[in-house]
């Protein structure tokens, strides 16, 4: 990290992209464009190309994985071999692994889980093209993705990440931001019952330039929410005019 | 990583650490007990055991010459790994790493890459072609609930207890000579855990603490009291009121360790 002496930060404050550092890329959020899923979204978020579907509650295989008093959310985090500058094997990588990790577990604090026992919830996401913060762009997309399945949830996840370069702390990093920055910061928000459901950290931050990190992260996660919700309304009122 | 716990043990727990107490009578932000013994392993570099409360990790570290990734050649490489090995533990398998032994290992990587622990710069032999590779290996003997903390104090302790073997370069080979340098070793991340049980927050969570949480969240604590690294885990949430508290109590906690072990 950080030993390219390449600018991140321009000297009028803007980024390589031409962002504020409180800006966010443009986001864009499709639902229910996989016919074959009970409910999928599509998300761009600058160069992030991501597909997420999710399948159930339905029957657990294997069975033996299924619990008696509630249903099992499983999920599966994969890059394409070409969503990367060098092609990346298709086989999971131990980053995939614990991403996929990381990333049911963001989600799981959303799902009313009791209501389903000895069912289970399949959750693929496929990156296409990576650019930077997909974990969050993967989570804003499974969590609509669940809400399209008609799983019953308490509210929405919506991620976003921040970090630092250049002595600036910036929101919704991108790849070389990521690569190049001293600090990168990718929180998931449950905006309605104001619970952090995924936080990690990697590069070096006071704990002061963690506050301003996590607040600036937080005011991107709720900008999101609302574009899932819009994302959402799009669909189903379309559906509703076609209907009458 | 988790096994059978009765109802009646989970609501005891639960409602002993609601009133501010633990069933093992420590605070809330006690740790358990700590011991590192170092260098047990001779045919490895570099070792260390660590005891925590019952938790037991073995750090191995052992030294090859290998090359540079493409993008970082004038730097050493760090590898580490984890085997949660079976006879720790019930619940462990035998069989390739699943996602809680790369979780544990990648928390560990990240603490101890992110802080710049070692100086990878010095381990080059030649850039761009040759460099030494460290391979920090956990190793897990009982599972007893924290192995996050157990096995990042143990692979510090590990590695600065680690010596290289000289060196010097004849006809474009490299070839060993006798005697050894310590490996460089410049800062000391200590990895601090919480759990996050009837609405508070527990340093330290033993194996049934741990069944019963909603969440749990660690943080690396480099010398100057930075984070350098940060995990959630678990299928519940924090607020960010607890996240902030985490953060500042990790720093204090990660401070008297430092005292503790003189790093």
């Amino acid at each position: 990290m950080s030993q390219k002496a390449e600018k991140l930060i321009d000297k009028k404050g803007l980024r390589l992209d031409g962002r504020k550092p409180d800006e966010l890329r443009p986001i864009k959020i499709e639902v229910g464009i996989l016919s074959n899923a009970d409910g999928s979204a599509y998300i761009e978020q600058g160069k992030n190309k991501i597909l997420a579907a999710a399948f159930g509650p339905r029957e657990m295989h294997p069975k033996h994985l299924a619990l008696p008093d509630r249903m099992v959310i499983r999920c599966r985090y994969h890059m394409a071999p070409f969503s990367v500058q060098e092609r990346k094997s298709p086989s999971p990588s131990r980053r995939e692994i614990e991403l996929s990790k990381v990333i049911k577990e963001s989600l799981e604090p959303t799902a009313f889980m009791e209501y389903y026992p000895r069912t289970g919830v399949d959750i693929f996401i496929e990156v296409l093209q990576a650019d930077g913060s997909t974990r969050c762009a993967s989570i804003t997309a499974a969590s609509v993705a669940m809400a399209d399945a008609g799983i019953p949830m308490r509210d929405l996840v919506a991620a976003c990440s921040a970090g630092k370069v250049d002595d600036t702390i910036i929101l919704d990093l991108m790849d070389t931001e990521d690569k190049q920055g001293s600090a990168d910061v990718p929180v998931a928000l449950m905006p309605n019952q104001n619970a952090i459901t995924l936080l990690q950290m990697d590069g070096t931050l006071t704990s002061e330039e963690f506050e301003n990190a996590v607040n600036l992260a937080l005011e991107g996660c709720r900008k999101i929410y609302a574009m899932q919700k819009e994302a959402l309304k799009t669909k189903y009122v379309d559906v509703k005019e076609v209907e009458e | 990583m988790s096994s059978v716990i009765t109802r009646v043990k989970q609501k005891q727990i639960a409602q002993t650490i609601a009133k501010g107490k633990r069933l093992d009578d420590r605070g809330l932000t006690d740790y358990r007990e700590m011991k590192i013994e170092q260098g047990i392993i001779e045919r490895a570099e570099g070792s260390a055991r660590i005891l925590l409360g019952k938790t037991e990790v073995l750090v191995g570290i052992k030294i090859e010459i290998g090359e540079p990734f493409s993008d970082t050649p004038n730097e050493g490489v760090l590898t580490v790994n984890a085997e949660l090995v079976p006879l720790a533990s019930p619940t462990f398998e035998p069989g390739p790493p699943d996602e809680n032994s790369i979780e544990l290992a990648r928390i560990v990587d990240r603490g101890i890459r992110e802080s710049k622990t070692i100086d990878t710069e010095k381990l080059v032999i030649e850039p761009g072609k040759k460099v030494f590779v460290v391979f920090v290996d956990v190793y897990v003997l009982n599972h007893d609930g924290n192995l996050i903390d157990a096995s990042a104090l143990a692979a510090v302790a590990a590695l600065l207890n680690t010596k290289m073997s000289n060196y010097e370069i004849k006809d474009d080979e490299v070839k060993i000579k006798p005697g050894y340098t310590q490996l460089p070793v410049k800062k000391h991340p200590i990895t601090v855990t919480f759990a996050k049980i009837s609405d508070k927050l527990v340093i330290d969570p033993w194996l049934e603490e741990e069944q019963v949480m909603d969440a749990r969240i660690s943080m690396a604590i480099d010398d100057d009291g930075n984070i350098c690294a940060i995990q959630k885990g678990g299928s519940g949430y924090f607020t960010e009121k607890e996240v902030l508290e985490v953060a500042k109590m990790a720093r204090e906690k990660a401070a008297e360790i430092r005292k503790k072990l003189k790093w």
